[in-house]
């Protein structure tokens, strides 16, 4: 009875597949905009796909904040190297440097990529970029468009947005705008790591559940490492965690777990009752409205 | 065992309790995360609500809620063991058509919300004729607030006529009613005990058992040609590949095909993916097409059947809806248009009749489309368009016009006539 059905990650691989074609197709200069994190190594593995057995026919781009894990710059460098594709870095720590940016009191690096991100997009011609973003992530996610349209400065008017109807999309811009482009926007957390299960792809080891020096600041595990240094009085413990989220290596927390395998983060995933922002990033808790205000600035 | 996907698309306005069901399918499929769910406790005790208010899961924006305006279509997702579930959540308000043909645009179910306490209003007789113009395959109105009947079966029965009645007028291909409370819980999840006269299934096991595969189109091969993968690389020198989505029929290795325009036939040699050739290629797959032949096909052009293939139409009949503030549709003015993956330009022709969503009303005297306005255009285009009617094939029945000036996307196209009689 149920033949020729797609299983519904198929449907989704299927559908990210298509974005990414009907971008290149139509776009003059697209790019990728990689971190290193489970997102944009699921959407350079659906990239990979797509144009297969031709090259990546687009550039990514990492926007470096220079607190990365090293495991993360590790893994990157690997999927470089097997897939050929070209690798462009735009540096916070050079735009710091430079002027362009100030480092916040706080230690966070997060809004401060923003401007460094549109200045190299700016410099390279990009007139797309795709984006790892899904819409299962919070609310201001859950209204964005697959194809999103950015003005000259980048930003993005959530009044402004263009209907997107069946699978038509619009990418037409003037010279100086853009778009931002989203292949997962219908993906779950859930569904990025059953099919990273599926597919058994490359990602960095830190996702992976193993025993690490812990310390407990603020009820968030952080291990210890080049970044997060012991205070005094602060004991660390050997504990089983893993990350849910990979962002900057002083402010990413683990979460306690002994998933140190695909299946068994697929399973844990699928009975966790927290968000993944809310309960690993420090960055993202300054206001309910934080992520809402940085897309508009033109955040990933 | 792998799961399907389910697209729903919600209709109704706050005040039907879409929000509160929306909350409550999350809630009780346990979608809901513990920290999202202590945050709407804290804003339901803030605001001295005696319970805590699901309809709070899906608030919106900021943005919005300091304008008190609400932006266009929220995506929402749930899981169970049987399927994946997409849901298109659409508000109500001014924009409410053009937000509801853009969920409804791919939707296998669209969910109409009713009032128990008052029957079939206007709004509910214009969900139900966007759902149907917009080829959406399966109806299943919601009868909301049972609770507030006293759950009587004679106040569903009663709604249940006057719907039936509207839908004989539109081309519904399945039409189900659920009578439910979205606040208690009725009839969303659980079956309600509050009302044993119904012996039809609560919603959320509807919903997981609706039988979706057969609305696919397997019959017509058309296989928009998206990008032409030619590899510069020394080991793939003579790769030639055609990319993209199969929009309906089945395609095999061996089978013969037309290209479009060209009219060329010649047959496929294989049908590749990244994870090697596949046997069969059917919709919403993403292949590439190797030809036995090397012709000339590029993107917009089409893959068909040689005994069965799309019109090539450049004066095309269509149901628009017009979706810009800011301009008005009016014959003599040129668009951009987007076909499968074929761009050309437009113009209008004609316009033969504004529709009124509401009593389905054809006013032959308009002379223009406003936002949120339906009607009937007849387009020149600068060149031939592969069609099927609307209502046959929603991938080549639909297009989208584009303002050349603002690049705003300004409208919806359904090619071929209205899904019910004049």
């Amino acid at each position: 009875m149920n033949t020729h059905v797609l299983s519904q990650l198929r449907s989704l691989e299927a559908e990210s597949i298509h974005i990414f074609r009907e971008v290149v197709a139509e776009m003059q200069h697209p790019c990728l905009l990689f971190s290193g994190g489970k997102d944009s190594i699921t959407m350079l593995h659906l990239a990979e796909k797509a144009f297969a057995p031709a090259r990546i026919p687009f550039p990514i781009m990492h926007v470096d904040t220079g607190l990365n894990f090293p495991e993360v710059i590790a893994c990157r460098d690997r999927w470089v190297e097997r897939t050929g594709v070209q690798l462009v870095v735009a540096s916070v720590q050079d735009a710091i440097d430079r002027g362009l940016v100030t480092e916040p009191p706080n230690g966070s690096r997060n809004r401060i990529q923003t401007p460094v991100l549109l200045e190299a997009a700016e410099k390279n011609g990009f007139d797309a970029l795709f984006g790892g973003g899904r819409r299962d992530e919070e609310k201001a996610r859950a209204k964005e468009r697959v194809f999103s349209f950015r003005d000259d400065f980048g930003q993005w008017d959530p009044k402004n947005q263009r209907p997107e109807i069946w699978s038509l999309y619009n990418g037409r811009v003037h010279p100086g705008e853009s778009i931002r482009v989203f292949p997962l926007s219908n993906w779950t957390e859930l569904d990025i790591w059953s099919y990273i299960a599926e597919e058994d792809i490359d990602i960095p080891e830190l996702y992976l559940a193993a025993e690490r020096d812990v310390v407990e600041r603020d009820g968030m595990l952080f291990a210890v490492n080049d970044f997060i240094t012991l205070k005094d009085g602060e004991q660390p413990q050997r504990r089983s965690v893993r990350y849910r989220t990979l962002g900057d290596a002083n402010l990413t927390a683990a979460v306690e777990s002994t998933a140190s395998t695909f299946p068994a983060i697929v399973e844990e995933t699928a009975s966790v009752r927290i968000t993944e922002r809310g309960a690993t990033r420090g960055d993202d808790k300054v206001s309910e409205a934080a992520m809402e205000d940085r897309k508009r600035e033109g955040y990933f | 065992m792998a799961t399907d996907l389910l697209r729903f698309a919600t209709a109704g306005s706050v005040d039907d309790g879409k929000s509160t069901l929306i909350g409550r399918l999350l809630f009780d499929s346990k979608t809901i995360f513990s920290d999202q769910l202590e945050s709407v406790e804290r804003v339901s005790q803030s605001r001295g609500n005696d319970y805590t208010d699901l309809a709070l899961l899906t608030d919106g924006l900021r943005a919005e809620r300091e304008q008190g305006i609400t932006i266009d279509v929220a995506y929402r997702y749930f899981a169970t063991p049987r399927r994946k579930f997409i849901i298109a959540d659409t508000p109500g308000h001014i924009q409410y058509t053009r937000n509801m043909v853009t969920g409804a645009s791919t939707a296998d179910v669209a969910l109409i919300l009713v009032d128990a306490r008052k029957g079939v209003v206007e709004q509910s007789r214009r969900h139900m004729f966007l759902a149907t113009l917009l080829g959406v395959p399966h109806i299943v109105v919601c009868v909301n607030k049972m609770d507030l009947v006293d759950y009587r079966e004679d106040v569903f029965e009663q709604i249940r006529t006057e719907f039936t009645d509207f839908a004989s007028r539109l081309r519904v291909r399945d039409l189900s009613f659920i009578p439910i409370s979205a606040l208690n819980g009725d009839n969303v999840v659980d079956r309600s005990e509050n009302m044993p006269w119904f012996d039809g299934s609560p919603l959320l096991s509807h919903l997981e058992r609706l039988h979706v595969a057969s609305d696919r189109n397997l019959t017509d091969v058309r296989f928009p040609v998206q990008y032409v993968i030619r590899p510069q690389q020394h080991e793939h020198r003579d790769y030639r590949g055609y990319a993209g989505t199969v929009a309906s029929g089945v395609m095999r290795p061996g089978d013969p095909v037309v290209a479009l325009p060209s009219g060329l036939e010649t047959t496929i040699a294989g049908i590749d993916t990244a994870d090697g050739p596949v046997a069969e290629a059917y919709p919403p797959m993403s292949v590439t097409v190797r030809l036995t032949d090397d012709i000339d096909i590029s993107r917009g052009d089409m893959l068909a059947r040689p005994n069965n293939t799309p019109a090539a139409l450049q004066d095309v009949d269509a149901q628009v809806c017009w979706m810009d503030e800011t301009a008005t549709l009016m014959p003599g003015k040129k668009y951009a248009i987007k076909h499968t993956t074929r761009w050309a330009r437009a113009m209008v022709k004609d316009l033969s009749y504004r529709i009124d969503v509401n009593t389905l009303h054809r006013d032959e005297a308009a002379t223009e489309l406003g936002l949120n306005e339906i009607g009937r255009v007849r387009l020149r285009v600068t060149q031939p368009l592969f069609v099927d009617p609307y209502q046959q094939n929603r991938e080549t029945g639909s297009f989208i016009l584009v303002d050349e000036s603002t690049n705003k996307t300004v409208a919806a196209g359904m090619i071929g006539s209205l899904p019910h009689p004049a």
